[in-house]
């Protein structure tokens, strides 16, 4: 069972324990400064924040005690000559997604950026080396951005039989593949289907919201996406809509998948992309058993009113019974029963960008 | 020498900031200079191509630079040199 729990939020990252099965905050750290991303490198317990100051750029620290003290070490930054479009010079606008690259690679980290750029660092997170041969694929003169101004890495999942393969999710491009640890890239679109183009199968242009692997099969890749829920059981090769037809699974953020059963996940739903709320203006989770083929909306515990909360890509996640997510609006709610009721942790925190149970 | 002078907002990140005396010719010369009195602090000044971040400013004897792409406004030898932040957000 995980007893700590990491929020990245719009002022700060803040850490909550479970005593006595009630959670607690208990500390929190960069007060007042947006923190993207908080992540623990479950390999060796180092935490990461990822900082993204409004006036002196972003930053990177690494604690390796638990937030007792924190140390910056050097962003990764854009190399002199990459221009995110002729003219216009690529600099890191936003840390978005972090992930270690396996037990066999021990120093190895992935970074996820705005403008659309990956770094890897292979010594730990002193230096981080920029992934020319995604920059450069020919596709990314058409990445757009969504919500921000360029598009953006904010998904990188390891294959653990294969820590050199890996699939990132780009806003807005789609899902893109290397087996050989970031030199060579192809597109992983096929299936999904984008409503908000005039070409909707187009093979870029797809817009995954986030991506996670079923970690008791890594084949099986779960995908919330702009125009729905995908699922994936040939490790991105192909997509499949699971959408709930009839109910409301649909659009949305963040998604959890179960860590014992590839079939089972959880989604939140939001009002289509125009409204960008509550569901009905009421909080609930989705969750499926059957790989996405139906869809159960669980709502005990959680407000049934006047909700304005999303959640956001990174502020859903589940270990063991337990699922956690954090909302736009400052709420954060626990369920130790996958899902099925909710208990409130808080509800006037900053706003969530990121919840880690560890 | 030029003095360089800091909005208290960076005192957070280096708490050692004071005015500064640094030997420099250009403002990125002067900028590499702080760097060495406390280190990492250039790169909360401008990013990784030197360019000034969108919300700071750099004030030379109280006028706002012009380049701030690639920082060639001049200074002479006893100017007061301010790096501030802009008061953006409200």
């Amino acid at each position: 069972m995980k007893n700590s729990l990491l929020l990245g939020t719009r002022k700060g990252l803040i850490v909550c324990r479970r005593q006595h099965g009630n959670w607690k905050i208990s500390d929190l750290h960069f007060e007042g400064v947006p923190v993207s991303i908080a992540y623990a490198d479950e390999r060796n317990g180092t935490w990461w924040a990822c900082l993204d100051h409004g006036h002196w750029g972003v930053k990177l620290h690494r604690s390796n005690d638990e937030g007792r003290t924190w140390a910056e070490v050097n962003a990764p930054a854009y190399p002199e000559g990459a221009e995110i479009k002729p003219g216009e010079a690529a600099t890191t606008r936003y840390l978005w997604s972090v992930a270690h690259g396996g037990v066999n690679n021990p120093n190895r980290l992935w970074i996820g950026t705005e403008p659309g750029g990956l770094f890897r660092s292979d010594d730990g997170g002193e230096n981080f080396q920029f992934i020319e041969p995604l920059w450069n694929h020919p596709s990314r003169t058409g990445w757009m951005g969504a919500g921000c101004d360029h598009a953006g890495i904010h998904s990188i999942v390891v294959d653990p039989r294969n820590e050199d393969r890996l699939l990132v999710g780009v806003s807005v491009a789609g899902v893109f593949e290397t087996t050989d640890a970031g030199q060579t890239w192809a597109v992983r679109n096929k299936g999904m289907f984008a409503e908000y183009l005039p070409d909707p199968e187009s093979e870029v242009g797809q817009d995954p919201h986030i991506l996670v692997a079923a970690p008791s099969n890594p084949d099986v890749i779960w995908q919330q996406n702009h125009c729905g829920v995908y699922r994936s059981v040939d490790a991105g090769a192909n997509w499949q809509n699971v959408s709930d037809v009839h109910g409301i699974a649909k659009f949305g953020f963040g998604i959890a998948v179960a860590h014992d059963n590839p079939d089972q996940a959880w989604v939140a739903p939001g009002t289509s992309d125009e409204k960008r709320v509550a569901f009905g203006n009421a909080l609930c989770i989705c969750r499926t058993d059957d790989g996405g083929q139906s869809w159960q909306t669980f709502r005990k515990g959680l407000p049934q009113e006047h909700c304005f909360d999303i959640v956001y890509r990174h502020a859903l996640a589940a270990a063991g019974d337990d699922v956690v997510f954090g909302t736009t609006t400052g709420n954060v709610f626990t369920s130790n029963d996958r899902g099925e009721s909710w208990d409130l942790l808080s509800n006037y925190l900053p706003m969530v960008y990121s919840v880690q149970l560890i | 020498m030029p003095t360089v002078k800091f909005t208290y907002a960076l005192r957070r990140f280096f708490p050692s900031l004071k005015d500064t005396e640094v030997s420099s010719e250009s403002l990125p010369d002067l900028l590499q200079s702080i760097d060495a009195h406390y280190p990492g602090i250039r790169t909360y000044v401008v990013d990784e191509r030197g360019a000034l971040r969108k919300h700071v400013l750099i004030f030379i004897d109280g006028e706002v630079i012009n380049d701030r792409s690639t920082l060639s406004d001049q200074f002479s030898e006893n100017s007061e040199i301010h790096i501030m932040q802009s008061l953006s957000g409200g």
